[in-house]
């Protein structure tokens, strides 16, 4: 587990001592994370990392989860697609299932806290049962292009809320609460973004079978159409004319229909060119996400539609140039020409990889520039500044 | 060497910000949300660039500016914005009209509207800025240099900018402690003459630190 004074290692001259100062002014205070479970990236990703240094600093911070049985999880996650602005089928029954099931929970949940964070959708009812402190709803996907009769029965619920956090502005949805904006981050100290020993970099990628020897071009995302894993095969098809590279598709795997018609084509891929390879990770596979990132030349991550993942992020942390889309947090991620390029199509990210190995002097000057960019704006020490300010802010 | 009665307490800030669900998608939609923007909003988008600004990206000068040259490719309208020197006007209302005829102008030269998609949009946000002690403390020049020298660049940009922007504070903390508390009024003029306009925080501290390097060799005792 990470102290907050190992971070002074990582984190901007002073960004500690602030932090230090400003959980003084909140000690005392009970701080209470509602989530929908522990394990997966988002939300649950962040607490792994921000409880335990919360605690050290001593702010009195709990995290609780919410569970139900299958009909629930159904439900919310058909609630959360359509706020996300998919279309889905959400019938009365479920939505008030989902309703009951929060309130069986909000009976078990210790939730009594000064200041409560309830994150996403599926604990996003118990807002109902409140009864002291300040709830603040904090909401870590894009709901601007939410379906509207989803967004109409999820508002009922979201505006009792005191407050909302949003990841970047334009997130929002319509609410007559402030909402306030705060960047995800990373951890540069979790397993996912830690130094690794020249070993344990050979060692991991040789358990993935992943030789080196070649310029390597690393995305790492789920096997869906929103990351357009099949574009950046045909990116690296155009590249591979002019330069002799190694393509790594790394994700999690899943059995959702859309997912695995995706991973049938990109193994057909492999099959007709040893240099693609496709890697189906399990969740957990921080160690081995570091070591891909490590390992490349250039990271892509060609979202189409993305909320804030953090991959570009992790990246740059790492000293790599990042090709991405232009979507969600991506371009906030991203700076064109300093850290990386944005671009919509498959031939614009073919164009840059090959203007970056035909000018391979810029591959380390953007990387450089991307973990300076990085450590200024996306590290948890940033992240737990803002949080911290915010429970100052609603205190007064 | 001449000891302050009042000791100057360095302040760090963090932006706290606030999304104002306003939203432009073209330069006439900006023009009209830049008219009826909150006032600190204004404020944000403006002289708060300075904090956020990092001495790797271009120099916009304002969030309006970046916008017209990153995400509509509008790159006359970017520079027309760009050149406002925010630290010119008497107060933010000036600013403001100041930024809206420019683009009143630049509508009336140009014509026609391109929409951007909802992405690229311009969101206009707010901030709070919520003050932190940092536990330094100057009494003399000398300690000030060294509280300057140390200091998280937000303290900087707190008692530099903000205190001269918002504040009305023409001298900002730094140059008033200066004058009235340590009685130098002359590095109180030089304080009052940098320019945080298109630099970086640092860049502006390293002025600072050199000013006051200056005035200690000719410090006597």
């Amino acid at each position: 587990m990470s102290r907050i004074d190992d971070y002074r290692q990582v984190a901007p001259p002073g960004a500690v001592d602030i932090i230090l100062r400003l959980a003084e002014r909140v000690r005392g205070r009970r701080f209470l994370n509602v989530t929908g479970g522990r394990l997966g990236g988002g939300a649950a990703e962040i607490l792994r990392a921000a409880v335990p240094i919360l605690s050290d600093l001593g702010v009195d911070t709990s995290w609780e989860i919410t569970g139900g049985d299958p009909a629930y999880y159904a439900t919310t996650r058909a609630l959360q697609a359509a706020l996300e602005g998919a279309e889905r089928v959400l019938g009365d029954e479920g939505l008030a299932h989902w309703v009951e099931m929060n309130r069986v929970n909000a009976k078990k949940l210790a939730l009594d806290a000064d200041l409560v964070l309830v994150h996403d959708v599926q604990p996003a009812s118990l807002v109902t049962h409140r009864t002291e402190g300040r709830w603040l709803w904090r909401c870590h996907f894009d709901c601007s292009a939410a379906r509207p009769a989803a967004w109409s029965f999820f508002r009922q619920f979201a505006d009792q809320y005191d407050a909302a956090v949003f990841s970047l502005p334009g997130f929002e949805g319509r609410l007559g609460i402030p909402m306030y904006v705060i960047q995800p981050s990373i951890d540069p100290l979790s397993e996912k973004n830690r130094e690794l020993s020249a070993r344990e970099l050979t060692d991991i990628l040789t358990s993935l079978r992943v030789v080196r020897g070649k310029p390597l071009l690393v995305q790492i995302g789920p096997f869906t159409a929103s990351e357009d894993p099949v574009g950046v095969v045909n990116a690296y098809r155009m590249v591979k004319k002019h330069h002799d590279v190694r393509l790594v598709l790394a994700g999690t795997a899943s059995d959702e229909p859309d997912r695995v018609e995706i991973l049938s084509e990109l193994r057909e891929a492999a099959r007709e060119d040893p240099d693609v390879v496709v890697l189906e990770l399990p969740a957990e596979a921080h160690r081995q996400i570091n070591a891909l990132q490590r390992a490349a030349t250039i990271v892509l991550q060609k979202s189409v539609r993305a909320g804030f993942e953090l991959g570009p992020a992790e990246a740059m942390w790492k000293g790599k140039p990042v090709i991405g889309g232009y979507a969600g947090g991506l371009a906030q991620q991203i700076i064109p020409n300093v850290t990386g390029y944005t671009g919509y199509t498959v031939e614009g990210a073919a164009f840059r990889i090959r203007h970056l190995l035909n000018n391979p002097e810029l591959i380390p000057r953007m990387g450089a520039a991307g973990r300076e960019h990085v450590r200024r704006s996306f590290l948890i020490t940033r992240h737990l500044t803002d949080f911290l300010a915010l429970m100052t802010h609603l205190a007064r | 060497m001449r000891s302050a009665a009042r000791p100057f307490l360095f302040m760090g800030c963090v932006e706290l910000r606030q999304a104002l669900d306003m939203h432009a998608l073209d330069e006439r939609e900006l023009m009209h949300r830049l008219e009826e923007a909150p006032g600190d909003s204004v404020f944000f988008h403006t002289f708060g660039y300075v904090l956020r600004h990092r001495p790797f990206t271009t120099a916009y000068g304002n969030d309006f500016a970046r916008w017209a040259a990153l995400e509509i490719g509008d790159r006359t309208l970017a520079e027309r914005l760009a050149v406002v020197d925010p630290f010119a006007f008497q107060n933010v209302e000036a600013l403001r009209e100041h930024l809206v005829t420019i683009l009143q102008d630049h509508l009336r030269a140009r014509g026609g509207d391109l929409r951007v998609e909802f992405d690229r949009a311009f969101h206009f946000q707010r901030s709070h800025l919520v003050e932190v002690e940092l536990g330094l403390v100057a009494t003399t020049l000398a300690e000030f240099r060294a509280g300057l020298a140390s200091v998280d660049a937000s303290a900087i940009y707190l008692h530099a900018v903000e205190a001269r922007a918002r504040g009305g504070r023409r001298a900002g903390d730094f140059g008033e402690w200066l004058r009235a508390a340590l009685e130098l009024p002359a590095l109180a003029e030089r304080f009052e003459r940098i320019d945080p306009y298109l630099t970086t925080l640092e860049r502006v501290r390293g002025r600072l630190l050199s000013l006051v390097d200056r005035a200690l060799e000719e410090e006597p005792g």
